[in-house]
C-alpha cells in the first residue's frame, strides 16, 4: 500500500482538474512541437538529405541558394583542393506545376543534382524526375507529366522519394540540365548559363570549408547543418516555436506547483498527524512528487492520443508532423515540470509541525 | 491496582520547562514539571484550557522539545534527540490518539492501522504479519465487521476505536491520548474510556490521557493536575496537591 497512489486511486476526483488542465497542455505541447517539426522537416528535407561535408555558395549570395551562382571555373578550382574527393552541382527553382486532372497548382521545388542525396536514386533521364511523396497530396501520381511554371515545362514523374522537400514545396529531383531548362524557361530574370550551378556539394576530408574558400577566394562554404539553419525562416520558426513551447512548459510548472501547493495546504492537518505518528518529511514529499508524476503521465497519455487523432484528422496541408522524438521530448519535459512544480510544496511540507496534531480539533 | 504496575517507568519527566518567546514576551507554558508514569499505569492529566497540558503531552511524545529538563520514555532519553531521531522514536516507541481522531480519510479501517507498518517500511512477510496483526487488533476492538470501511462510513466511537488500534499497532510502552472523548457524547465517551482502560490493562501499556472532563478521571490509576504550567497530583478540590512524581 502506497499512500500517495492509494489516494489517487480512491479519490481520483481530487486530481481531475489538474489532470484535465495538464492533458490540454500536453496536447498543446505536442501540437506546437508537431507543427515546428512539420515546418522544419518540410523546409529542410532537401538539404538534410545531402551527403555533403560542406556546401559551397558564391560569396555574394549571403548563404542563399537562390542568390548563389557557382561557375565552372570555381568548380574546377574546388575539385583541385587537397582533401576534396567528390564535387557535384545543385540548384533549386520554386514554381507552381499543373497536375493532370487537378484544378489547383502544386507547389514544387525543381532540384537539379549530380551527387545523389540520401534516399534519392542517381539522376533520372532528362525531362524526368523523382518526386517527393508529399506531392501525392496534390494529386500527383507516378507516370504523370507535370507542366512546370508559366512556361509549362514538362517533367514526368518516375518514382517517389521521402523527406526531401525544400521550403515547404514538394521536390522534383532532376538532372542539372533539366533544372537549367526549367529555370531559364520560367525565370529568365535569373538565367543560369551552362556549367553554372547554385551551390557545390563537396565531399572529402579535413577542414574543407576553409580550404575551399581560400582556394577559390570567391566562395562561402558551410557545413550541412549550417546550411540548414541558413535557409530562410528556419531559425526564426524554430526560435518562435521554442519560445512558445518553453512558455507552455512554464505554465505546466506553474499549474503543477499551484495545484499541489493548494493540495498540500488542504492536507496540512493530515500531514501533521502522519508526521506525529512517524512519517518523515521526505516520505510525505516523495508522495506529493509521485502524485504529480502520476498525474503528468496520465495527462500525457490522454494528450498524446488526442494529438495522434488530430494528426489523422487534419488536412495534409497543415504541416503537423508528430515524431517519436517529439513524443519523448514532451513526455520528459512534462515529467521534469511536474517534479519541479511539485517541489514548490517542499517548503510547505517541511514546515508542517507534527505538534499541530495535538490539541487540534480540526 | 498499583501492585500490578511494573516498576520500570514508561515515562519520566524531570524538571521540564517550556518557554515560548524570549525576554519580556516569554510565556512559560510548562514550569519545571516532573512526572513519572509507571509501566502499565494510566495517568489522567487534567487541566483547563491553556494550562499547558497539551504542551506537556507534546513534549512527552517527542513532538516538542523542552526548553529545560529531561524526557525519558522507557529506556530512551529523548531530551537531545534530533528531529530525525524524534521521527523514528514516534514511529516505533509511542502511540498517539488525537482529539479529532484524524484517520487517513481514503484508507479503510484496516489500512489505517497498516499505515504504521507502511511508515516503518515493513515489506514481504513482515507486511503479511502486519495485516494479520491489524485484523486481530480490530477484532479485539470489536471492529472485525468494519475492516473494509472508510472512516466516513464509521460512527464517531468506531473511528476512535480505530485510532486506538493505530496507536497500539506497534506495541508501544506508552500511549498518549489527547482529549479522546471530547468529540463523543457521554455514553460513547465512557465506552471508549472503558475500552482504553481494558486495552492498556491487558497489554501492560502505560497511558497519559489529557482531559478536562473530571467524569473520565476514574478510569485512570492516578490523576495529575496542571494549572498554569505547574503539575500537582489529585483531582481539583480533593486536598493539598502532592508532587506529581512521588509515586515512583
Amino acid at each position: 500500500m502506497n499512500l500517495a497512489l492509494t489516494e489517487l486511486r480512491r479519490q481520483p476526483s481530487r486530481f481531475a482538474v489538474a489532470t484535465v488542465v495538464l492533458t490540454f497542455l500536453s496536447l498543446l505541447l505536442l501540437l506546437l512541437g508537431g507543427l515546428l517539426d512539420g515546418l522544419y522537416l518540410g523546409s529542410t528535407g532537401a538539404i538534410r538529405a545531402q551527403r555533403a561535408d560542406v556546401i559551397a555558395y558564391s560569396e555574394s549570395a549571403r548563404d542563399s541558394f537562390l542568390r548563389s551562382r557557382v561557375t565552372a571555373d570555381m568548380r574546377e578550382t574546388v575539385e583541385g583542393v587537397d582533401g576534396v574527393t567528390e564535387v557535384g552541382g545543385l540548384g533549386f527553382t520554386l514554381l507552381g506545376a499543373t497536375v493532370p486532372g487537378e484544378a489547383d497548382l502544386a507547389d514544387v521545388a525543381v532540384a537539379g543534382y549530380e551527387l545523389a542525396p540520401s534516399g534519392v536514386p542517381d539522376p533520372p533521364p532528362a525531362g524526368r524526375a523523382w518526386a517527393d511523396d508529399t506531392l501525392q497530396d496534390a494529386g500527383v501520381s507516378i507516370g504523370d507529366t507535370l507542366l512546370v511554371g508559366p512556361a509549362a515545362t514538362p517533367i514526368v514523374v518516375d518514382g517517389w522519394v521521402e523527406d526531401t522537400n525544400y521550403l515547404q514545396q514538394g521536390a522534383l529531383w532532376v538532372t542539372l540540365g533539366t533544372w537549367r531548362e526549367v529555370q531559364n524557361a520560367n525565370r529568365p530574370d535569373a538565367f543560369v548559363a551552362d556549367g553554372v550551378v547554385q551551390v557545390l556539394i563537396v565531399r572529402g576530408d579535413g577542414d574543407l570549408a576553409a580550404a575551399v574558400d581560400e582556394a577559390t577566394g570567391s566562395t562561402s562554404s558551410l557545413t550541412r547543418d549550417q546550411a540548414v539553419n541558413a535557409l530562410p525562416g528556419v531559425k526564426a520558426q524554430s526560435s518562435t516555436f521554442n519560445v512558445i513551447i518553453y512558455s507552455t512548459l512554464a505554465v505546466v510548472l506553474a499549474v503543477v506547483g499551484l495545484f499541489f501547493s493548494l493540495l498540500t495546504l488542504e492536507r496540512t492537518g493530515l500531514y501533521g498527524v502522519l508526521k506525529a505518528i512517524g512519517a518523515s518529511t521526505r516520505r510525505l514529499f516523495a508522495g506529493v512528487v509521485l502524485q504529480a508524476v502520476a498525474v503528468a503521465v496520465l495527462a500525457f497519455a490522454i494528450g498524446g492520443f488526442l494529438a495522434w487523432l488530430a494528426d489523422r484528422a487534419l488536412p495534409g496541408e497543415v504541416p503537423l508532423q508528430l515524431t517519436v522524438g517529439r513524443y519523448v521530448f514532451t513526455f520528459v519535459a512534462l515529467i521534469v515540470a511536474a517534479v519541479l512544480g511539485s517541489a514548490i510544496s517542499l517548503r510547505r511540507v517541511t514546515r508542517i509541525d507534527p505538534a499541530s496534531a495535538i490539541g487540534s480539533a480540526a | 491496582m498499583s501492585s500490578s504496575i511494573p516498576s520500570v517507568p514508561a515515562l519520566r519527566l524531570d524538571g521540564v520547562r517550556k518557554v515560548y518567546g524570549t525576554g519580556e514576551n516569554a510565556i512559560v507554558a510548562v514550569d519545571h514539571a516532573s512526572l513519572s508514569v509507571g509501566g502499565g499505569e494510566i495517568v489522567a492529566l487534567l487541566g483547563p484550557s491553556g494550562s499547558g497540558k497539551t504542551t506537556l503531552l507534546s513534549i512527552a511524545g517527542g513532538l516538542l522539545a523542552a526548553t529545560e529538563g529531561s524526557v525519558v520514555v522507557g529506556a530512551e532519553d529523548i531530551t537531545g534527540h534530533s528531529p530525525r531521531e524524534l521521527t523514528e522514536f514516534r514511529r516505533s516507541k509511542v502511540g498517539f490518539v488525537f482529539q479529532s481522531v484524524n484517520l487517513v480519510p481514503f484508507l479503510t479501517a484496516e489500512e489505517n492501522l497498516l499505515v504504521v507498518a507502511e511508515l516503518a517500511g515493513e515489506r514481504g512477510s513482515a507486511r503479511k504479519a502486519a495485516r494479520a496483526r491489524a485484523k486481530d487488533l480490530l477484532a479485539e476492538l470489536g471492529l472485525s465487521h468494519r475492516t473494509s470501511n472508510l472512516p466516513s462510513q464509521l460512527s464517531g466511537g468506531e473511528r476512535q476505536r480505530v485510532a486506538i488500534g493505530r496507536a497500539l499497532f506497534n506495541s508501544p510502552a506508552l500511549v498518549l491520548f489527547d482529549e479522546p472523548t471530547s468529540a463523543l457524547d457521554t455514553k460513547i465517551g465512557e465506552q471508549v474510556m472503558e475500552l482504553i482502560q481494558a486495552e492498556m490493562r491487558s497489554r501492560g501499556t502505560a497511558a497519559v490521557i489529557v482531559t478536562h472532563d473530571t467524569r473520565m478521571t476514574h478510569y485512570a490509576d492516578r490523576t495529575v493536575q496542571i494549572i498554569d504550567g505547574v503539575l500537582a497530583d489529585g483531582v481539583p478540590g480533593d486536598g493539598v496537591p502532592a508532587t506529581a512524581d512521588d509515586h515512583h
